[in-house]
């Protein structure tokens, strides 16, 4: 370390080092991310008790669901978590602003993408299906009456899961803002670093809904 | 190439875009995988199956998307705490809700049903 002379860029006086500060930053946002395993954690365990339950109207209720729609946004948010990958990779080998906006504005592009497919093939589909519990319900005396608590297990679910990713799409514009500002640099990223391990987590969070309430208990013929 | 250098330049490790790209299409194999897997009939299997192809997922992206492999040790224990406490979450509660024998005894007017079926 350079004493007192060269202070590398975004680096805060309290810390020891650079790498002190890159640790405690890391360290942070993972006890925040352990509180949002826990909070989402909640949901996935009523999901398993409620499931198990009313095991038969949960499985009807799975059957509503397209297994296409949610295939592909599992594709879709994979490949953004692979561009927002790429965009701090960008930032740390020191590439040109221009290169980590490139990757930033994919990633909010495939995000959007994501919501895109929600709101138009599923929840409108459901709305005009009459699927949406309190909302448009139109039960022709198919369904069992726990087939409308699994809706609302869905909906809360993968609604509280777009928020997240509104949430995402926000933090994104403004990395991409700090960007264009030429705030990063291969010894400072930090914000860049700590917003993709949050996109990553929203990532890991659809990777367990997908199963969950697409296809446990199979879709095969039967089933 | 210098891969993590000590002296100021990168901060932190850069990863090669080839272990990103080979996580990326094994996270696309997944989630292949996994939906081909729901179309055939294993039983119980096809849960298992399901939950057994996320936790591999998740493993993957937590550890090369999220850093985590190259991530200190201080870091990596509050990660496993956070697990650990959602184990406690799901297990304790699924050991209260499913070891009980759930009856469902009449109260108030549901006593009158059993009448009611015998008349019509």
């Amino acid at each position: 370390m350079a004493a007192h002379g060269a202070h590398p860029p975004g680096f805060a006086h309290q810390f020891e080092t650079v790498e002190q500060q890159r640790e405690a930053g890391t360290l942070g946002m993972w006890t925040f991310l352990v509180t949002e395993i826990l909070f989402f954690g909640g949901m996935f365990t009523s999901y398993i008790i409620y499931r198990s339950l009313h095991l038969h109207s949960f499985i009807q209720g799975s059957h509503e669901l397209i297994v296409r729609y949610g295939a592909t946004n599992t594709a879709v948010l994979i490949f953004s978590s692979l561009t927002m990958a790429l965009a701090i990779r960008t930032a740390q080998t020191g590439k040109s602003k221009g290169q980590i906006i490139f990757w930033l504005l994919l990633t909010m592009i495939l995000g959007a993408t994501f919501i895109a497919i929600k709101l138009r093939f599923e929840w409108y589909r459901d709305y005009v299906e009459g699927l949406i519990p309190g909302v448009s319900w139109l039960d022709g005396g198919t369904h069992t009456p726990g087939v409308k608590m699994f809706m609302c297990f869905y909906f809360f679910m993968t609604g509280l899961h777009a928020l997240h990713m509104v949430v995402g799409l926000g933090i994104l514009t403004v990395l991409v803002i700090m960007t264009a500002r030429n705030r990063f640099s291969a010894e400072y990223y930090a914000p860049l670093e700590i917003s993709g391990l949050y996109w990553h987590f929203v990532d890991i969070v659809w990777i367990f809904l997908f199963p969950l309430l697409y296809l446990i208990g199979g879709r095969y013929p039967g089933s | 190439m210098s891969e993590h250098s000590e002296q100021s330049g990168h901060v932190g490790h850069v990863v090669p875009i080839g272990v990103y790209v080979t996580v990326f299409l094994l996270l696309m194999f997944g989630t292949a995988l996994t939906t081909w897997v729901a179309y055939i009939d294993l039983g119980r299997w096809n849960t298992v199956a399901a939950l057994t192809i996320a936790v591999c997922k998740m493993l993957l992206v937590v550890l090369f998307f999220m850093h985590v492999k190259y991530a200190t040790g201080l870091t990596r224990i509050v990660i496993l705490a956070g697990f650990f406490w959602l184990g406690i979450m799901i297990t304790l509660s699924c050991s209260d809700e499913l070891t009980r024998h759930w009856e469902i005894v009449p109260q108030g007017w549901q006593m009158i049903l059993p009448f009611v079926s015998r008349v019509f």
